[in-house]
């Protein structure tokens, strides 16, 4: 590239790596304060001195340690679930002489642009058993019609010969979706895993739809009861009868905790973001 | 010689009936059958179920026991003050988010191609990035510790400068601007990989002739950059104006308090409160069912002008 070193571009370079700079601070400093807060004992505006006292609170305390087996327990269950038959509809989708094949296509196009809403899918969801039970968390999301799709013309776009040699070789269409499709798909369904697992472990409204028993809600609710319900002058009292007041650094503490697995998962879920894994595919 | 094999075998293809076609691939339709049992119930049971937004619906009659009413629930619900205010407040947010969320998050893209650093730009790509991946409940609840007037750091900031505290959380006023902050918060940076992957796109050899030529950067930009995104940015709005309508609920949802009702309540949050805290079951199906065909059409009629306008549409 032919640099450029007129005034008016170095004084652009300047303008702009200033400006992404306060923009990336933006963005980051209000989750350091919140980590901050969480480690200290202070009531004051800057915190001052560290302690552990929120998290040891948190982790002593049955409500907390609950729910977070319940959202470790669906999130890991879950992804798993749904990973599998995400990639079992998408490798057989991935078939283009399969007969069929397009209206099946055109049957999950439809979902991503019309839905019943809703009260309709409560009332299915009541129907096939599965209020209160956490399953409610995971199998109405089971298969999301975006990655499906993309992850069927990432099947696609493996090689023919690769998929035929193994058949010859006298593998079933199963062997050769374990032992050709899937081993070459790794990095693609690393990246699923993980993008379903973050949208389990952040649902809330589903829980609070489908759950009615207090005992199996994941951290995502509870956190809400922490932080909002209980910041004193908000409306809605009916909900916040038997939540006892929380301090701040417990409310920080828990928000680090509902975090923490998130952060995690970040590296490896960045890896794949430039590998353009969920890109170059908008288009159907 | 292999063309020619090539050749006969898709022959012997055709001449195949369906059926056996269908046997031979039998496997596929196993491994499909899951998925497919998955969309049907969850995603087309309730699409039927949507009929009870014409009934007076009973859960323990069913869609199929209930007593038909017509149009009831829509006249009613067109009649009530109240579907002005959802209909206004979802406007509002709309236009926010496609007036000030989608158009920072291009210039926030060209700002990030604009970097010769490479070091510096993935840098501010994983910090801009991780906000996506938090919760509505934690990114609410972050901006309730920070704004609360009972010890919030903003409003101690305004009190330290001798400032009055300001009700964020209770305001009609903030409410709109605390979204829209949210929004960006959480979403700008991320919404940037899509243009980012169509920039790298871009021949450089277009850059170069271009410079040759004597252009600056901003002609660069204009000429170049922004023309090569064009088709991205229109299917990604396409896309936009077709969810708005459903934009945001959970954080919605989590803002509303009794406060700020009156400028926070949209579509889905009143089909919560009446459908599933009122056991208005019906009513609220027939606000959610038109919710979805005002979705639906919108969609339609964006993708329509878009290709009318020569771009690709989404399907």
């Amino acid at each position: 590239m032919v640099k450029d070193t007129s005034f008016g571009s170095r004084l652009f370079d300047g303008i702009n790596i200033t400006a992404l700079a306060l923009f990336s601070l933006v963005t980051f400093l209000p989750f350091l304060y919140v980590v901050v807060v969480s480690f200290s004992t202070s009531t004051t505006l800057i915190p001052k001195t560290f302690s552990f006292e929120a998290y040891k609170y948190i982790f002593s305390a049955d409500t907390f340690t609950r729910s977070l087996r319940v959202s470790i327990l669906i999130t890991v269950f879950g992804t798993l679930f749904q990973l599998i038959m995400t990639s079992l509809m998408a490798y057989s989708l991935s078939h283009k002489n399969l007969p069929g094949r397009s209206v099946v296509l055109l049957m999950v196009l439809f979902t991503m642009l019309f839905s019943g809403g809703m009260i309709p899918t409560y009332f299915v969801v009541k129907a096939t058993g599965l209020l209160d039970s956490l399953a409610a968390l995971i199998i109405p999301g089971a298969i999301s019609a975006f990655n499906l799709i993309i992850l069927k013309n990432f099947f696609q776009s493996i090689p023919e010969e690769l998929k035929e040699s193994a058949k010859i070789d006298g593998s079933h269409e199963l062997g050769v979706l374990f032992r050709i499709v899937l081993p070459l798909s790794l990095p693609a369904m690393a990246a699923f895993g993980l993008f379903y697992a973050v949208g389990i472990w952040n649902q809330y409204f589903s829980a609070i739809l489908y759950l009615t028993d207090a005992d199996k809600y994941p951290v995502q609710v509870i956190l809400r009861q922490v932080i909002i319900l209980t910041n004193g002058s908000i409306g809605d009292t009916t909900e916040i009868e038997n939540v006892p007041y929380y301090g701040n650094s417990i409310k920080m503490a828990v928000i680090v905790i509902a975090t923490v697995p998130i952060m995690l998962v970040y590296p490896f879920l960045q890896k794949h973001f430039a590998k353009g894994v969920l890109l170059g595919s908008v288009k159907g | 010689m292999e063309i020619e094999t090539a050749q006969v075998m898709t022959i012997r293809l055709k001449k195949e009936p369906l059926w056996k076609r269908m046997w031979k691939e039998r496997w596929l339709y196993i491994l499909m059958l899951p998925g497919v049992a998955f969309f049907a119930i969850y995603k087309y049971v309730p699409m039927w179920g949507v009929l009870m937004a014409f009934q007076r619906y009973q859960p323990h009659l069913g869609v199929m026991g209930s007593e038909w009413v017509g149009l009831r629930h829509f006249e009613r619900f067109f009649s009530e003050p109240q579907f002005w205010t959802l209909l206004r407040n979802t406007l509002y947010i709309a236009i926010l988010d496609t007036g000030v969320f989608f158009p920072l998050t291009i210039i926030l893209a060209l700002m990030l191609n604009e970097l010769r650093s490479e070091i510096y730009k993935r840098t501010v790509q994983t910090l801009v990035y991780v906000p996506h991946f938090l919760s509505w409940v934690v990114v609410v609840g972050i901006s309730y510790i920070l704004l609360t007037t009972e010890g919030g750091i903003i409003n101690e900031l305004l009190a330290l400068i001798g400032m009055e505290k300001v009700q964020f959380l209770m305001s009609e006023f903030w409410f709109r601007p605390l979204i829209i902050l949210q929004m960006i918060w959480k979403d700008a940076g991320w919404g940037t990989i899509i243009f980012l992957a169509a920039l790298a796109g871009v021949n450089p050899s277009l850059y170069e002739a271009a410079r040759i030529d004597g252009a600056n950067r901003w002609r660069l930009l204009w000429h170049i950059t922004l023309p090569s995104i064009r088709s991205v940015v229109v299917i990604l709005l396409i896309l936009r104006l077709g969810n708005f309508i459903d934009l945001g609920f959970e954080q919605i949802f989590l803002m509303l308090n009794a406060m700020n009702r009156e400028v926070g309540e949209v579509f889905d949050t009143y089909v919560y409160q009446v459908g599933m805290q009122q056991g208005q079951f019906s009513y609220s199906a027939a606000v959610g069912l038109f919710k979805a065909v005002v979705g639906l059409i919108l969609v339609v009629s964006a993708n329509w002008l878009a290709k009318r306008l020569g771009e690709e549409g989404i399907y």
